[in-house]
């Protein structure tokens, strides 16, 4: 299991949990169980091909997987998952 | 027996060493240390590079703090090399072995046509103001002057530009840019500290001026009382050090990132949203740009500003002091900033989380190809933020009204 974080701007989507534990050895097989189990994300982290949507970011133990492997970044158990929308407030 | 003044300076000459301006100046860098012994309003007027200043008169207790090898050499000077003798006397009664006073002093040295620089010089009305940063080694006077003679530009006098505009002025930068083309509202005033009741109504840059100026008079204020849109901005920021990014809109936070990654200014960002911030710095082809971080911005749904979600006052205000120290940094060129680091503040855990960030070489921006591209002027295409947006109530993506951008 891989703790994922929730911004506050999703945690409506995922009944106000600030993060969850999931299963999944890499991060589209995390982000599709966080999908299945809340499908209102699907549109907001995935494009219509299943890709990632580019504003919003996923980290994996502090780095950015655009910059290792996508989707295909291998999770490990205990692994920290962030999803981060950049936010506007002033 | 008594002696007179010629006497004593006679006994001088012939115990101490002499050394012309000509040898001193030929000596390799570091190898004597080179003391001023004049007064320090005489120091002020300019000294010979790299001296160190103890005034005679302090010579006793303080020349092992300036030169703590009793064995290494010592070069004492003063204004015509009278004073400096008998200072090298003083210091050989100290045991000090290897002690030589320049002869002519600083006036010889001018006279031979050597080099020497002036001392940034501060007003004691300064030098009482900024006394605990004239104390901090990696700020003294140098800092200092480095601050008031420095530009920053907040844009926005909101949530985050508050606290930053209040302490930039406190430091002493000497000129404070604001964007902000809105007035105080009530509302305004839970975490828009640079605001007063008694100015509701008011234009925000000018109720802004009249709170940086309260606090420090010498602070030079210019007001930009506009929107900053794509046709001003190269303009608004030019000729500024560093800019702190404290908008509500990602249209505002694009066209800034893309003019000062042209104009090469590191911008610090910091964002809020309720119990949360964002925080880090961009310095332009060093690290990351707002671009490589964020490529496109989000629907309006995913990304509300303050006037529509909330936001607890303390957090900006907390982002914002942190936008200062990363602004003062950069001005001082002192410390690690948050180049290539995403800070993230979340309040109710009171917890901070660090990201990694990198360039995206292939960024429409700040990668190789778009600054050659910008060169040969054909800039590259950026994803546009045509539509001014903000989450409404109901959800719907409309224009921003002035008080919803506040």
């Amino acid at each position: 299991m891989s703790t994922v974080f929730i911004p506050a701007v999703l945690r409506p989507n995922v009944g106000g949990a600030k993060s969850l534990e999931l299963d999944g050895g890499s991060i589209r097989d995390v982000v599709g169980a966080l999908v299945e189990q809340h499908p209102s994300l699907e549109s907001q982290l995935l494009t219509d091909d299943g890709e990632l949507n580019r504003f919003v970011n996923v980290y994996v133990n502090g780095q950015d997987v655009r910059y290792l492997s996508g989707l295909d970044t291998p999770v490990a158990p205990a692994d920290e998952v962030r999803l981060l929308p950049a936010m506007a407030g002033g | 027996m008594s002696k007179s003044y010629a006497d004593l300076l006679r006994e001088a000459r012939e115990q101490i060493n002499e050394v012309t301006p000509q040898e001193v100046d030929a000596l390799p860098a570091d190898s004597a240390t080179i003391v001023d012994v004049r007064e320090a309003s005489e120091w002020e007027q300019g000294h010979v590079p790299g001296a160190r200043h103890v005034s005679k008169s302090y010579i006793e207790q303080q020349i092992e703090a300036a030169a703590p090898d009793r064995d290494a050499p010592v070069i004492l000077y003063c204004a015509g090399g009278v004073r400096s003798l008998f200072a090298a006397q003083t210091l050989a009664e100290m045991g000090y072995t290897n002690v030589s006073s320049m002869s002519g002093g600083f006036q010889g040295w001018k006279s031979a046509g050597l080099s020497f620089v002036t001392p940034v010089v501060l007003s004691s009305e300064q030098k009482q103001r900024y006394s605990r940063h004239l104390l901090i080694p990696e700020v003294g006077s140098e800092g200092q002057a480095k601050l008031l003679g420095s530009k920053a530009l907040l844009i926005g006098a909101g949530g985050l530009g508050s606290p930053a505009a209040l302490y930039l002025a406190a430091a002493g930068v000497g000129t404070i840019g604001i964007v902000d083309f809105d007035i105080v509202d009530v509302s305004n005033l839970q975490r828009q500290i640079v605001h007063t009741t008694d100015r509701v109504g008011e234009r925000k840059v000018e109720s802004a001026r009249k709170s940086i100026n309260a606090l420090n008079p010498e602070v030079k204020v210019v007001a930009h009382e506009e929107m900053l849109v794509a046709e001003n901005v190269e303009r608004i920021i030019a000729g500024y050090d560093v800019i702190l990014d404290g908008t509500d809109t990602f249209e505002t936070r694009y066209i800034l990132n893309d003019a000062a990654v042209a104009a090469n200014i590191p911008v610090v960002h910091a964002s809020v949203f309720r119990f949360e911030g964002q925080l880090t710095t961009f310095v332009p082809y060093e690290g990351p740009c707002y671009r490589c971080l964020y490529p496109t911005p989000p629907p309006p749904e995913l990304a509300p500003g303050c006037s529509v979600a909330g936001v607890l006052g303390v957090v900006p205000g907390i982002l914002g002091m942190l936008q200062a120290n990363e602004a003062l940094k950069v001005l001082l060129g002192i410390g690690n900033t948050l180049a290539g680091r995403l800070l993230l503040f979340d309040a109710l855990e009171t917890e901070f989380t660090e990201l990694k960030l990198r360039r995206d070489p292939n960024c429409p921006v700040c990668s190789d190809a778009a600054v050659q591209a910008r060169k040969e002027g054909r800039p590259l295409a950026v994803e546009g933020v045509d539509a001014p947006f903000l989450l409404t109530l109901t959800g719907i993506a409309g224009q921003v009204s002035p008080e919803a951008r506040a």
